[in-house]
């Protein structure tokens, strides 16, 4: 995968500056999609009492979610070595396959193309694009 | 044979029965060209394709995206066999066009984008779940005749 540009940094920061406030909206929808849309995430999550994309478990989930996302803006500089604790948690702990990095960040960008329809043009979606996948390769390092 | 509920079925046709090609098609296309820049290798012949707002202001891209949008409305009409009723489009996408099946899922993510903009909070997840279905479906049907 590429490396993140100046460019890229850039769009991403501005954009994310545009969400600022509306991350818990952005994330709990996010993760109730990623439930409805591809149930065979579910399967991490059979400690939950309350599947369905409403469940308090899945709100709480998509704000720590969003958390970790807003915290890789902020590392943008240094992504694998700032989401190095991140990284152990999914490899070692959660041990949730790499593909599903790419359906969240999917999900991810559906919300952000209803709540900023605007704001989420072509050159940003593709920057995000870019960051989200930077963010799952991070994720991912410690894997093996 | 896919098997689809009374609300996917009902989903789909209610979202192509609103839906504004001029303004989808385009977009939809456009942003596959700007996010997945290796898919203009299709579009030699389109002329000005040197960054975002070439593209998006490309004609040629804007009649192409209508085109492919429409393309769609017989898989609306023959949900229960998209297969069949893409068969010639499938040869055609693969024998005269050379297109990278891969490439079918990447425009079928852009279109999910665009149509979630434009039906906002009633694109919900449920109806997402239905649309991506069925676009899954078209894009399976599509890529059934390589060889």
């Amino acid at each position: 995968m590429t490396t993140l540009t100046a460019k890229d940094k850039d769009a991403v920061r501005t954009f994310w500056a545009k969400v600022s406030g509306k991350e818990e909206d952005i994330g709990t929808d996010a993760v109730a999609r990623m439930l409805a849309v591809y149930p065979q995430t579910k399967t991490y999550f059979a400690h939950w009492k309350d599947l369905s994309p409403s469940s308090p478990s899945a709100r709480k989930h998509g704000v720590t979610v969003m958390k970790g996302v807003a915290d890789a803006v902020s590392k943008i500089d240094d992504l694998k070595g700032g989401l190095l604790t991140l990284s152990e948690l999914h490899a070692f702990t959660l041990r949730v396959d790499p593909a599903n990095f790419k359906i969240l960040s999917h999900c991810l960008l559906v919300v952000l193309s209803i709540m900023f329809p605007n704001d989420f043009t072509p050159e940003a979606h593709v920057a995000l694009d870019k960051f989200l996948a930077a963010v799952a390769l991070a994720l991912a390092e410690k894997y093996r | 044979m896919v098997e689809w509920t009374d609300f996917e079925r009902a989903t789909i046709v209610d979202i192509f029965s609103k839906m504004q090609y001029e303004v989808v098609g385009p977009a939809a296309l456009a942003r596959c060209l700007v996010v997945y820049p290796w898919t203009q290798r299709y579009f030699g012949n389109f002329g000005n394709l040197y960054n975002a707002a070439a593209i998006s202001g490309n004609p040629m891209v804007a009649k192409h995206g209508t085109t492919i949008l429409h393309g769609l409305d017989r898989a609306v009409k023959n949900m229960d066999d998209i297969k069949a009723t893409y068969a010639e489009l499938s040869v055609l996408h693969s024998e005269k066009l050379h297109v990278d099946p891969d490439n079918f899922k990447l425009l079928s993510d852009c279109l999910t984008i665009v149509v979630a903009a434009q039906l906002g909070k009633d694109f919900t997840g449920e109806v997402q779940a239905a649309f991506q279905k069925f676009l899954a479906v078209v894009v399976s049907a599509l890529g059934r005749q390589y060889h």
